[in-house]
């Protein structure tokens, strides 16, 4: 029997519908037992039932208070804040000279903070070290503040200076004859304009902070200045021998939140097509 | 309301290209000048030169008689309209309006009288609280307008505003400009490289070509007594017949001329003496040569191809020995066929004569289509019935 035309467009549909289902289970799986995790003890820990049977809280309550996670927690937020605030605005002066300032060799240098951006973290580790050591920020969150900048620098400069090239020249010019200062032009009409892209890369850097752990774990010694992550990883049970589970998942979900929450907020700005209108469309 | 003059402007990029090379120009307080050249010409450059987005790189200028070289370009107090409109997209019209004006510290009620003046001026005081992006395209251009008339500038500025926009658009956009000026009074310069705007906007066209300044007139003026090959062939659609000849006799009055085919035409032309026995160039417009029949027209040429416009009708005549066909221009309907031959003649007192460099001996008739020209004796000339010619009602 011959399908019509909607019955076909139905099917298709049926299929679409499907992949998205598998693919979203299997992203949303971990985070899901690992809540489902948080919220068991003792023996319940090794259920292997996907569906919620205790309601624990006193891991969260442990893990945030006892264990320095909250203390962690706080750190990072700040490690995170200051390293997109320095990096959103390095990198959109960088990005009004690079795309607008016509100087010479201004494409090796597009090239060169390319290649930066290429090379694995490990590679740069030792070096960064001795940097730290010189500047005198080994042991304290300046350190990971100083290393994540470096890394985020050249992406956000990089993706910033594009969007910035396919802006029209005329806006500029437009409020030069207002009397704009670079300043002013920069940060009222530039600024605003690329608001998707600034959220967009600021998210991703806030993301990379946030995640971070090898710097984390090599530049700071001292539980009280922790990041996260590596707070995470250095939770421990009563015994040697005892992987506190509980609370390193309830650990685990409390990072993740503040990034949802975060996308959440934004996610209208990222896809959003603000420059419709400046030129002739 | 300002006067601007221009003192031996120059720009040159480098060492190598000089773009606009030693431009005198004086425009009057309340004087509405285009600048009009085919592109690359310089128009743009000069007007970004006047607007002080460009630097200058020799020469002087001035604005109510101050130097303003190096003021910036709300310290020359000028107001410009971009041929992209360039309006902020994440302000609104208002904010639009008065970014320029916030910026100058202005008080905040001084700002709304403002904005609000030129809104009304302008019929956008239903958009002000519009997004660019929700405007059409003639709006977002009288957006840009009232930017610019917000700033209440000395000087205004237009870089191609109009060729953003469809035909039917342009033509009442052009219109709403003109009732602007008259309105305003204020002094603007306007570039583009569409003649028709020249012609029906300019109290004053600067023709550039390559960065000079070819000739400076008003619209009539550049149609009748172009100076040279460039502006006669520039201003005017379709452009000027130039036919080649030898100049056979000068004089102050009446000069004779003998075509390329041998036969002669005295035109009221002077010319000097020193030009007789060299190489012209006689021009006439495509709307002046004149049909006449077979048997007695002084010409001779095959129709090589013809377009109907509806209202008026384009013969393409075989020039013969040149490559490019000449145009005759009709306000009549015609059934004259391609292939055909047709008789036609040039009236010497639509005719211009240009020497060998090209630049144009001083005519004596103005052109204007009346037919008599005063001092000269010449018998208005007449023509049989125009042949083949249908008047279609």
């Amino acid at each position: 029997m011959k399908l019509t035309r909607q019955q076909r467009a139905l099917g298709a549909k049926f299929w679409i519908y499907l992949a998205a289902l598998v693919v979203s289970m299997i992203c949303v799986f971990p985070f899901y037992n690992a809540i489902l995790t948080s919220l068991r003890t003792g023996q319940d820990l090794f259920l292997t039932s996907y569906l919620p049977t205790t309601f624990h809280w006193e891991n969260y309550v442990n893990a945030l208070g006892e264990n320095g996670v909250g203390r962690s927690l706080l750190n990072s937020f700040l490690v995170a804040t200051v390293t997109v605030g320095i990096c959103l605005l390095v990198s959109i002066t960088a990005a009004f000279a690079l795309a607008r300032v016509r100087f010479r060799g201004r494409k090796y240098i597009l090239f060169t903070i390319l290649c930066v951006s290429m090379f694995p973290q490990v590679a740069v580790l030792s070096g960064m070290f001795e940097l730290v050591r010189f500047l005198g920020l080994y042991d304290s969150i300046g350190s990971l503040i100083l290393s994540y900048t470096t890394f985020s620098l050249p992406f956000t400069v990089w993706v910033l200076t594009t969007f910035m090239r396919s802006l029209p020249v005329e806006l500029e010019e437009a409020a030069i004859v207002d009397g704009a200062s670079l300043w002013v032009i920069i940060t009222k009409v530039f600024a605003p304009i690329m608001g998707p892209s600034l959220v967009t890369t600021g998210l991703l850097a806030f993301i990379g902070a946030w995640n971070e752990f090898m710097f984390a774990l090599t530049f700071i010694i001292s539980n009280e200045n922790r990041t996260v992550p590596v707070a995470i990883g250095m939770l421990q049970g009563a015994s040697q021998y005892e992987l506190p589970w509980g609370h390193i998942m309830a650990a685990s979900v409390v990072v993740t939140i503040p990034i949802i929450v975060l996308v959440l907020i934004f996610q209208k700005r990222i896809v959003s097509g603000l420059t419709a209108g400046a030129v002739k469309g | 309301m300002a006067q601007l003059t221009l003192e031996k402007l120059n720009k040159r990029y480098g060492d190598a290209a000089q773009v606009i090379k030693a431009i005198d120009l004086q425009v009057n307080s309340g004087e509405f000048v285009v600048i009009v050249g085919p592109s690359g010409c310089g128009k743009s450059t000069l007007l970004r030169m006047i607007a002080g987005l460009e630097d200058i790189s020799g020469g002087n200028m001035y604005i109510d008689g101050t130097r303003v070289n190096d003021d910036t370009p709300s310290e020359r107090g000028i107001g410009m309209v971009f041929q992209s409109y360039a309006l902020y997209p994440h302000m609104s019209v208002y904010e639009n309006m008065a970014f320029g004006l916030q910026l100058a510290k202005l008080p905040k009620d001084e700002i709304a009288r403002r904005v609000e003046e030129s809104a009304r001026i302008l019929q956008l005081e239903p958009l002000l609280q519009r997004r660019p992006k929700d405007l059409s395209g003639g709006q977002r251009q009288r957006v840009a307008i009232g930017r610019a008339i917000a700033r209440e500038p000395k000087l205004f500025l237009f870089d191609e505003p109009l060729s953003n926009l469809d035909a039917a658009l342009r033509v009442q956009m052009r219109m709403e400009i003109a009732a602007l000026h008259r309105r305003l009074k204020s002094t603007i310069i306007y570039v583009t490289h569409d003649q028709v705007e020249a012609m029906t906007l300019a109290q004053r066209i600067v023709v550039l070509n390559r960065g000079n300044v070819e000739q400076v007139g008003t619209p009539l003026e550049l149609y009748d007594h172009p100076a040279n090959e460039f502006v006669a062939q520039f201003i005017g659609s379709p452009k000027m017949n130039l036919l080649p000849g030898t100049l056979v006799s000068a004089g102050d009055t009446e000069s004779v001329v003998r075509l390329w085919h041998g036969k002669q035409l005295t035109v009221p032309i002077a010319t000097p003496a020193s030009a007789e026995g060299t190489k012209v160039k006689l021009g006439i417009r495509p709307e002046h040569i004149e049909w006449g029949t077979v048997a007695d027209a002084p010409y001779l040429a095959d129709v090589l191809f013809v377009e109907h416009m509806g209202n008026e009708t384009y013969h393409y005549l075989d020039s013969g020995n040149l490559g490019e066909p000449w145009v005759v221009r009709n306000s009549r309907r015609s059934d004259i066929a391609a292939g055909e031959t047709v008789g036609y003649s040039l009236p010497p007192e639509h005719c211009h004569l240009f020497d060998e460099t090209g630049k144009a001996f001083a005519r004596r008739a103005t052109g204007n289509g009346a037919g008599r020209v005063p001092g000269i004796d010449a018998p208005p000339i007449t023509f049989a019935e125009p042949m083949r010619t249908n008047v279609v009602h």
